[in-house]
């Protein structure tokens, strides 16, 4: 069984596979193993760091934390909205790309600009943009709308970031969309014509029925995409989560408390953790409403 | 049937407008002079046209260059380890026969599911030990690989001929020498869009090089902005001409390679 070529076989295989053993251990699996360990602890990191156990007191802590639930609202209210707005207007612009139209091509590079860009950079125009006295203001007021403190306001900061993000990862699932809507076979269509249906119809009975895998697919990423913001809120408000804590994330909190005071690192790994499970559970739920086969 | 294709160019016409106005503001603000800034005008051609805040900006913070420079290493290291270190993964976890096999790809795919944040603060201390806070191996060891793309690349290479690697073997190439000669470099177009993806991950990435550096000499350019910002907010004009400078060499790689963009989405899309 044991013959001279397996064993080189397995050799050759373990060399190749070295660097990513090594990365997986060290910064992976060691570290989960360490976060369930700090989630337990009191860690304190003045000069060397010292652990104290606690046993469940970071995790029932998160439960009288005003702050955390704060945060944990502003966190779904946002996965709330953004999640099912992107995915709509993924879906609607890739199958409006996708009818076959002259400058597709130029439409798709245009569309595609945001995904580019970092979050620093798109934070910054929007933070212009939104400013007292800026554009969105002005535009606003050009059609005789209110305009908002969009920055300084705690009732409409969060609304800003959503503007934004759903402007900027909308095209990115878009292009998913577009490359599963080209697969569509094209006798799905003429029967459904022959049927007499029109163009109503064939989106709402062929196009979108025959995406499913693909939503899920794209809710999916969109939820732990959402889940997850920190770069937007952490720079709109220069990390604090302000204006009166209206931009506070889980992950900004989770930062704020291992990073930004002292003595509360390992409450952050337990609140780390209740992210991890929230993410899990609403990806689970996702899929068994969904009622597809995951494509991974 | 013209009604709904005027209907659809409206749609698309608005949204392509809704898309560039941002960059055209941020563009057009980078050119106008601080008290056009102040003034709330909202002409997108400025009034006085000045270049005055590009060259202002490296007069002000000299670091720029240096952030610059940092970016592009971090970015450009993590790109080749990942295209080499990911492609390997990939390969052995496609094609070789070896006890251990099934755990090794049950964990990468257990990776892909467990969020940064839980082993952001771990990775934090483990560092601080290791002392490459505020180094580069701080910021390019822990990402030289990554589980999507090693996925990806299984994938790839899972339906990739087996004759040409019997011929090579045939040939008295060993199972590495034929994956460096032969295989990887039919795998171009997987790994162009791998390293679109990850070089954009890098060149990006705001929360990571938050947490590791914090000497300004070290700050990547999304760092560097965010600090920028703190020291000249009322000023937008340079703000903006900053944001176009950075903003710019992706957008020259975007606009020579945009068909492996595509591609390269697709591929991450389960395809």
């Amino acid at each position: 069984m044991f013959s001279r070529k397996r064993w080189k076989e397995a050799g050759t295989a373990y060399t190749l596979l070295s660097p990513t053993l090594f990365v997986l251990l060290l910064f992976v699996i060691g570290p989960i193993l360490f976060a369930i360990y700090l989630s337990f602890h009191k860690v304190q990191l003045l000069g060397g760091a010292s652990f104290q156990f606690v046993g469940f007191d970071n995790f029932t802590r998160i439960l009288d934390d005003t702050r955390a639930k704060i945060a944990l609202w502003n966190t779904a209210k946002y996965v709330a909205i953004v999640v099912p707005t992107q995915t709509m207007l993924a879906l609607v612009l890739a199958a409006t790309l996708n009818a076959g139209l002259k400058g597709e091509k130029f439409f798709r590079i245009v569309y595609f600009l945001p995904t580019l860009t970092s979050s620093a950079v798109l934070t910054l125009i929007f933070m212009w943009m939104y400013n007292q006295n800026g554009l969105v203001n002005h535009v606003l007021a050009f059609f005789g709308l209110p305009t908002y403190n969009w920055l300084g306001d705690p009732s409409v900061a969060l609304n800003a970031i959503m503007i934004m993000n759903i402007w900027s990862t909308a095209p990115f699932f878009m292009v998913i969309y577009l490359a599963a809507l080209q697969d569509i076979p094209d006798s799905l269509y003429e029967a459904a014509e022959l049927d007499g249906a029109n163009a109503w119809h064939k989106f709402w009975y062929v196009t979108v029925p025959y995406l499913r895998p693909v939503t899920s697919f794209v809710v999916i990423m969109g939820l732990i995409g959402t889940f997850q913001l920190f770069d937007q809120s952490y720079i709109f408000s220069g990390g604090s989560g302000g204006p009166n804590n209206a931009t506070l994330t889980v992950v900004l909190l989770i930062y704020q408390y291992a990073f930004k005071s002292l003595g509360t690192m390992g409450y952050a790994a337990a609140l780390a953790f209740a992210l991890a499970i929230v993410i899990l559970l609403a990806t689970w739920l996702q899929r068994k409403f969904s009622k597809e086969e995951s494509l991974y | 049937m013209r009604i709904g294709k005027a209907l659809l160019y409206t749609i698309l016409v608005l949204y392509a407008i809704v898309t560039m106005i941002p960059f055209l503001w941020a563009l057009s603000s980078s050119f106008k002079t601080l008290e056009e800034i102040v003034s709330g005008s909202i002409r997108f051609i400025p009034e006085n046209f000045t270049l005055d805040n590009y060259k202002q900006i490296f007069i002000e913070q000299e670091l720029f260059p240096r952030w610059f420079m940092n970016s592009v290493i971090i970015a450009v290291t993590v790109t080749i380890l990942n295209l080499m270190f990911n492609s390997m993964a990939g390969y052995a976890l496609a094609r070789l026969h070896f006890r251990g096999k099934q755990t090794i790809f049950m964990i990468i795919l257990a990776v892909l599911m467990i969020p940064a944040q839980v082993t952001m603060i771990p990775n934090y201390l483990i560092l601080k030990q290791l002392g490459w806070l505020n180094s580069y191996q701080g910021m390019i060891v822990p990402a030289m690989i990554n589980a999507t793309f090693i996925f990806m690349m299984r994938q790839f290479f899972i339906n990739f001929p087996k004759e040409l690697e019997e011929a090579a073997a045939l040939d008295g190439l060993s199972r590495i020498g034929t994956f460096f000669r032969i295989v990887l470099p039919l795998a171009r177009p997987a790994l162009a869009a791998q390293a679109i993806f990850v070089f954009m991950g890098s060149w990006n990435d705001f929360m990571r090089p938050l947490i590791i550096l914090s000497d300004p000499n070290l700050f990547t350019l999304p760092l560097g902005l965010n600090s920028f910002k703190g020291q000249y907010i009322s000023y937008w004009n340079y703000i903006m001409a900053a944001s176009m400078v950075f903003t710019m060499p992706v957008l020259l790689i975007y606009a020579f390679f945009n068909r492996y963009f595509i591609k390269g989405i697709s591929f991450t899309g389960g395809k």
